[in-house]
């Protein structure tokens, strides 16, 4: 299993994702740059954290222009995964990847702290390994988090199980209240809790919350007792995906 | 401008700042970008039209959450040409 993760000007979050892929997960991991188009062969590609371009017109409005980012849309063309968190996410909805739109959170804070999130969906690459319902606990830190898309887009991920994470009550419970119009557990006020979503292809995840942020042994032993590596999952996920299918290809090439 | 059904929470704040300063009259606010394309040449044929209408589709603005509009203008200056000063 190989990684890559991008480097766009402003990304801030390239070097603690590759730090978890290759020490805590123990897997070859390549910086990509933005100014680049080869991917060097990797198996999913990695869009990270930051403020590519300083947000500047849109958040991920000008990265999507960069040349990694149609090597980037080959490689989901053909099959090949792509994983965007936060401004990654947003990078994958302004270049047509994923569905909607990330805007200014409800509040007009940029919200920066855990959150409880329910995993939806797990027939998926990016969440096999979780139990639908399970509930994880993940940091998120934005300031345009709020996820916009349509009716319609929306009622088709759901009939699709494409909205793989929703934020939720630490119970599991839904974080909004059917009679309030606003919930502390949605940090952002995004549309039906939308945390994460899936594309039609189901090869592209983007989400909003750090997973990152949330697999490093090292760092998790924080506010009185060890937190889960709930972030973890999302990479084990993928890498036991692309295991199986080459595990796959390999018995069918052999029959 | 955010298109209609979208929330515009800057909006809403900057609505409920004139109603604080005593500007009832005001029902509802939405708040969008301002952009200003300077041209190489006065050109404003149907071709200038099409393809300023394509940077916003592109780029300017996010067809999922943002309606566009664009007038051209013609602003009276003489044209700098490509290399000419930055005003």
């Amino acid at each position: 299993m190989k990684w890559g993760v991008v480097t766009f000007p402003g990304s801030n979050d390239d070097r603690d994702t590759a730090h978890v892929l290759r020490s805590v997960l123990g897997h070859e991991t390549v910086a990509l740059w933005h100014k680049s188009a080869d991917l060097q062969g990797v198996d999913c590609v990695v869009l990270p954290g930051g403020f590519s371009y300083g947000d500047y017109l849109r958040c991920g409005a000008i990265a999507r222009f960069s040349p990694i980012m149609g090597a980037v849309a080959r490689h989901a063309a053909g099959g090949g995964l792509v994983l965007g968190i936060c401004n990654g996410f947003q990078v994958l909805c302004e270049a047509g990847l994923l569905p909607g739109a990330l805007v200014r959170n409800r509040d007009l804070r940029f919200v920066c702290r855990d959150v409880t999130l329910r995993v939806e969906s797990i027939s998926n690459p990016f969440t096999n390994l979780a139990f639908a319902g399970d509930v994880w606990r993940i940091p998120v830190k934005h300031g345009e988090g709020c996820y916009v898309a349509d009716p319609a887009t929306l009622d088709e991920m759901e009939r699709e199980a494409r909205i793989l994470v929703r934020y939720c009550r630490p119970d599991g419970s839904r974080a909004r209240d059917e009679s309030a119009d606003r919930s502390d557990y949605n940090p952002n006020g995004s549309a039906r809790d939308v945390a994460g979503v899936m594309n039609a292809g189901r090869n592209v995840f983007g989400l909003m919350p750090h997973p990152e942020h949330a697999a490093d042994p090292a760092i998790l032993g924080a506010e009185g007792g060890r937190r889960r590596a709930d972030g973890m999952r999302i990479f084990q996920s993928i890498a036991h995906w692309v295991d199986q299918r080459r595990e796959q290809a390999s018995a069918g090439s052999m029959r | 401008m955010p298109k209609r059904g979208v929330l515009d929470p800057q909006g809403k704040a900057i609505c409920s700042s004139l109603h604080a300063m005593g500007y009832d009259e005001v029902d509802d606010v939405r708040m969008g970008k301002f952009l200003e394309l300077r041209f190489v040449d006065g050109a404003a044929g149907e071709e200038r039209v099409a393809r300023v209408k394509s940077m916003c589709e592109r780029l300017l603005a996010n067809g999922v959450i943002e309606d566009f509009r664009f007038e051209l203008v013609d602003d009276g200056s003489p044209g700098d040409g490509p290399r000419g000063p930055a005003r």
